[in-house]
């Protein structure tokens, strides 16, 4: 069968459960809107949480990033699953316990001002905001290689389906499609991977590669697949797969700063306002962290297999013997080689090809040879420029797996760009809808109007948001991480935690250290990833890790600032005495 | 303030300084495996191998993350544990 059939196939059951389940779980009131009516149970909205969690960038580029990186890229494998253990101890079973919709609302309610609400506001929009433009990306790049559309169509066919039943559902709705989605997702990454661990360690549990041996030439030929993938890099003039960066303190804060931000983002700690009790939410985050684990003990694996594999199918091999995976993806711009000793022979080494990512000629038709390019050309040895994102999209086909796998893999991209933009969506339409409209601007405001205002935030969000789908600002959507991360690390996370551990903590310091820690984060991202080429860095810590330090100065502003002003009112803190005591969680209200 | 009331207060006291107790300690490990492990203590460690992958780089990769796993489990159960000692604990989800 063709392999646009098979994708039609996969697409198209995913998508008929996916809105079958939505229509059958529609929301009715706020409560159900906001918060799924609070009793879903804690392995589902594990499983629902996993899936809002991972990304179309965790899902596509993080393999592909460890296999380029080795060891560097354990920053996202410890921060991303890390945060987890910060968010599960010091924030979401208090958060429950205090029993609003919103994490804005527990900002204006504990701070009593409805200043401090709409500094949480402005935050929870503008993190959510940059996070969707670079899902709606997604799936519209997923879409246009699946049915050969333009990107933009790809990007409003997947906004269509989000808006449907995410604006539609509300949390009720997005909850049970999200639990369909993580099966996808979990089917989709880890099944290509024990064909190729079979292939490559002889063992069907792939996570067990990194301590396995490498049995491709035979088991009297065996060797630790570690020390394999060691000695291929050194020969090709990379560095030890294994080697430490050689700057730990930007490895330590852009880790840290990844963990906090975790624990800060708003469109994760609302999924655990779904659950009954506060009990439920601590089994819950157990769930959620054991089914996010599948796939990122998985990853570091596939990396490892990905890299071996793509090496010895391409290098020291004649261009006209190349397989056809590397010829479609160079089709697709993903992949390019330029012959630069002339003797028709691909070889891959460390350094770059070109400059930037490859410009081609298509002016001359190429018939049998490779598609040139005009970029500049770099003096290294290195002859193969690929894209790192083929890795989990080619992988498939670089291991010759059949044609369904190949469509079941598009499938759990689709699955984790959709579940994690409907997360972000319902976040945003509800800070706008109850934050904004509700609390602040037209308290007097019916049920039914308040959804109405979810719905039309969610529309007006996702118009926004497939508008930068369309026509990202210049590499624009990879700096947002840093953004996204760094605004939940520097003014959520700490914010909260004062919130809940420090009964002193007022409205003055919380404002004044979320303003710092903000003001000081934003505009150093600003400066170094659009005002200035250069790398000069403060103490050698890269954009992605500053939100770290910017927590630092959000705490020691926000403890200063308070002892010199008056302390909370008494019922403010009565209030948090009884977040601390998990008994009596009522259902979460608005 | 009556009996009842103040031994209520201390009640709370002593059970919010038992769970700050357990979260500390837990977050301590979660500390040492990661940060420690995986980045601080990586080079030393690698001297070290687990079925032919170098020890810290392992824990970077892996080990860490099996850590923060069971840190949940071991955080829901203790906690658990802590309120029904308190009778903070009949609620059913």
């Amino acid at each position: 069968m063709d392999q646009t059939i098979w994708n039609f196939i996969f697409i198209g059951i995913t998508f008929a459960l996916y809105i079958g389940i939505a229509i059958k779980s529609r929301a009715g009131s706020t409560k159900e809107y906001y918060t799924a009516g609070g009793s879903v149970s804690p392995f589902a909205n594990g499983m629902a949480t996993a899936a809002d969690w991972m990304s179309a960038a965790t899902f596509i580029s993080m393999a592909g990033g460890i296999a380029a990186a080795g060891y560097g890229a354990s920053k996202f494998l410890m921060g991303w699953t890390g945060g987890f253990v910060l968010l599960t101890t010091l924030m979401v079973p208090y958060l429950r316990k205090f029993g609003k919709a919103t994490v804005p609302d527990f900002v204006g309610d504990r701070y009593y001002s409805n200043g401090a609400r709409l500094v949480a506001v402005i935050c929870a929009i503008f993190i959510c905001m940059t996070y969707i433009m670079g899902q709606m990306r997604g799936v519209g790049i997923v879409f246009s290689r699946l049915f050969d559309i333009e990107i933009w169509m790809g990007v409003l066919i997947g906004g269509g389906i989000v808006f449907f039943y995410a604006g539609l559902g509300g949390m009720k709705g997005i909850t049970y499609t999200q639990v369909a989605q993580y099966c996808v997702m979990v089917f989709a990454y880890t099944i290509p991977v024990i064909f190729i661990s079979m292939i490559i360690t002889g063992n069907v549990i792939p996570q067990l590669g990194l301590i396995g041996n490498y049995v491709k030439e035979g088991s009297e030929n065996a060797q630790p697949l570690i020390q394999k993938i060691n000695q291929i890099s050194t020969d090709l003039g990379f560095k030890e797969y294994t080697a430490g960066t050689g700057n730990t303190l930007d490895l330590f804060c852009i880790t840290a700063a990844l963990m906090v931000g975790t624990a800060g983002l708003p469109h994760v700690i609302v999924r655990f306002f779904t659950v009954k009790s506060v009990k439920a939410v601590r089994k819950s985050a157990f769930w959620t962290l054991s089914f996010i684990a599948i796939i990122y003990l998985t990853a570091p694996a596939l990396g490892m297999f990905a890299r071996t594999n793509f090496i010895e199918e391409i290098n020291e091999k004649k261009y006209q013997n190349a397989p056809d995976w590397f010829k479609n993806w160079e089709d697709q711009g993903m992949i390019a080689w330029v012959d630069k000793n002339q003797d028709g022979v691909m070889q891959y080494r460390a350094g770059n090809v070109f400059a930037g990512k490859p410009a081609f000629d298509d002016s001359t038709k190429r018939e049998n040879g490779p598609r040139a390019v005009i970029n500049e050309i770099d003096s290294s040895e290195n002859e193969v420029y690929y894209d790192k994102d083929i890795i989990v999209l080619a992988n498939p086909e670089m291991a010759g797996l059949p044609k369904w796998v190949i469509a079941l893999v598009m499938a759990g991209c689709v699955a984790a760009a959709l579940s994690t933009a409907a997360g972000l969506l319902l976040v945003l339409s509800t800070s706008i809808s109850h934050d904004l409209m509700k609390k602040i601007i037209k308290p007097d405001i019916s049920d039914k109007q308040e959804i109405r205002y979810a719905r039309i935030a969610s529309f007006g969000a996702l118009v926004i948001a497939a508008y930068f789908g369309i026509n990202p600002p210049s590499s624009f959507v990879a700096k947002t991480v840093a953004f996204a991360f760094g605004l939940a690390a520097s003014s959520f996370f700490p914010t909260l935690i004062m919130g809940i551990f420090s009964k002193r903590m007022n409205k003055q310091g919380a404002i004044a250290g979320m303003i710092s820690g903000i003001g000081f984060t934003l505009s150093y991202i600003i400066y170094f990833q659009f005002l200035t080429e250069s790398k000069n860095y403060f103490l050698g810590i890269s954009p992605e890790g500053i939100g770290f330090l910017g927590m630092i100065i959000n705490f020691v502003v926000a403890f200063i600032v308070s002892s010199i002003t008056p302390p909370p009112p008494q019922e403010v803190q009565d209030m948090v005495e009884e977040i601390r005591i998990p008994q009596g969680t009522g259902k979460a209200t608005h | 303030m009556t009996n009842l009331a103040q031994s209520l207060s201390t009640s709370r006291k002593s059970y919010w300084k038992a769970n700050l107790a357990i979260t500390l300690k837990l977050l301590i490990v979660w500390f040492f495996v990661s940060f420690g492990c995986g980045i601080i203590f990586k080079e030393y460690l690698d001297q070290f191998s687990i079925g032919g992958a170098p020890l810290g780089f392992w824990m970077a990769q892996q080990g860490s993350i099996i850590c923060f796993v069971l840190l949940l489990l071991i955080y829901s159960i203790l906690m658990n544990k802590l309120d029904e000692k308190y009778g903070y604990g009949e609620e059913s989800e």
